[in-house]
């Protein structure tokens, strides 16, 4: 018996520390396209961008640590494919690696803007490299060397594109660092498809009083650039947000280009039972697993830090022969500026929303998210104790 | 078994008062984490375990 985890990151390092911990001591390799040790990638916008994080400070687990867990590591080579039937990985150094059981945990990689790859100035921001790529430019570009006219300009002026989680955050951090930001994207309030008009309307005006410069509403159709450098983002209204930094946070797709050949069901990342079961010995964990909540009756993928440890743990489960399902409740959270929004559940817009527990005018409160005469969602505005508390009416009935 | 907590790194999600409530807790302002006991009984291994494991912050480790 061994098990082969494609993957280093979150669920991949929570499949390996899950096994251990649940007795197994055979073999176990785990397999990471980058060169780091497992490291946390929540803090990349935030604590890490900001400067308050070194790189060792992001390490999901210290050097020492990892090697209790007596794994085979093999860093810095990506898995090129899979062969189901012999469930054997290659990778892109040219490896063969097989095992018993095999874990996809290969996780997502960012979208990009048309155009955007080999221009400078220009960012994603999914892995630790993203994040020195970006701080970098964030120090060096105060438009010192910008032989524009308004030379007065000191800070560096940053154009989020993306209002989602990610984009928000990095706008808030990148405030914190005093760059002059701009967040752009097509709703009408930062994260409202998810949060409906309510919440998404206060995260504006935190936004927008922590001054932050909100062009929402209209949608990105391009960069503009100049000598292999970005100038700007150009808007299908037809303005243009002039740029030294631009990050793109579009959002990301499942790292299954992997899989095209190995037969196994790829449908917006790898379909699972609801067992996270891929196929016969092969599993999925983490942001790139697509499995069945039966809780639900739906497929569902779920793109958030606690799903990768939650997963991983049943993943490690059914490799052992439990045959659990996995139905969790989905948590996650986001911090910008100094307020902590906390979800669970699975909130939408179209959601009937009632505050429960404080008031919105003290921007300290719970809310209920009903759909269909349901509780669907709870999320939390800096109250993070009573939110926890109010995820008692999602429990299943 | 020993616990330690680093409530610098707490996010207060919360997660560990979810795997075990008799060891952990939330302060009622801020979510941060409150340790209610550092040596917890044997029979509590396997909650305190998990709630370390689950903590999206990494802010639990257990010594056995």
């Amino acid at each position: 018996m061994s098990v082969l985890i494609a993957g280093a990151s979150a669920a991949g390092l929570s499949t390996l520390e899950a096994l251990r911990r649940q007795g197994y001591q055979e073999p176990i390799t785990v397999l990471g396209a980058e060169t780091h040790l497992p490291y946390d990638r929540p803090p990349l916008s935030k604590q890490y961008l900001c400067g308050d994080w070194d790189e060792v400070r992001t390490r999901l687990r210290p050097e020492e640590m990892l090697a209790k867990l007596d794994a085979n590591f093999v860093l810095g080579d990506p898995a090129t494919a899979l062969d189901v039937e012999r469930r054997l990985v290659s990778t892109e150094s040219g490896r063969e690696l097989s095992a018993d059981s095999i874990v996809i945990a290969t996780g997502l990689r960012a979208r990009m803007l048309p155009g955007q790859e080999g221009l400078a100035g220009v960012h994603v921001l999914r892995t630790l490299g993203d994040a020195d790529a970006l701080r970098r430019d964030l120090a060096g570009a105060s438009g010192a060397g910008d032989l524009g006219d308004d030379s007065s300009r000191t800070q560096p002026r940053l154009v989020v594109v993306g209002d989602g989680v990610l984009g928000a955050e990095v706008a808030a951090t990148a405030r914190k660092l005093g760059c002059s930001v701009t967040l752009a994207g097509p709703q009408g309030a930062p994260l409202e498809s998810l949060f409906g008009a309510v919440v998404a309307g206060l995260l504006g005006e935190l936004h927008a009083a922590e001054g932050v410069e909100l062009r929402l509403g209209t949608a990105v159709s391009g960069l503009t650039s100049a000598g292999g450098r970005v100038t700007g983002v150009q808007l299908a209204s037809g303005d243009h947000l002039p740029a030294d930094v631009v990050v793109v946070a579009l959002g990301a797709t499942p790292a299954t280009e992997w899989l095209v050949d190995s037969g196994l069901t790829l449908d917006n990342g790898v379909v699972c039972d609801s067992q996270c079961r891929a196929a016969d010995g092969i599993y999925a964990a983490g942001d790139v697993a697509r499995w069945r909540h039966d809780g639900l009756d739906a497929l569902l993928r779920l793109e958030n830090r606690t799903n990768a440890t939650e997963q991983a743990a049943c993943v490690a489960a059914n490799i052992l022969g439990e045959n659990r399902s996995y139905a969790p409740i989905p948590y996650f959270w986001t911090d910008q500026f100094a307020t902590k929004i906390q979800v669970h559940g699975l909130p939408s817009a179209d959601a009937d929303v009632t505050v429960a527990e404080g008031a919105i005018d003290e921007r300290r409160f719970v809310t209920h998210y009903r759909r269909d005469g349901r509780t669907v969602a709870v999320l939390g505005w800096n109250m993070p104790k009573q939110t926890r508390l109010h995820r008692a009416h999602l429990v299943q009935t | 078994m020993k616990v330690i907590v680093d409530q610098d790194k707490c996010v207060a999600s919360g997660q560990c008062v979810t795997a075990a409530m008799d060891v952990f807790d939330q302060r009622d302002e801020d979510g941060i984490v409150v340790l209610l006991t550092d040596t917890p009984p044997d029979e509590l291994a396997v909650d305190v375990h998990q709630a370390a494991a689950v903590c999206p912050a990494l802010a639990i480790v257990v010594e056995d």
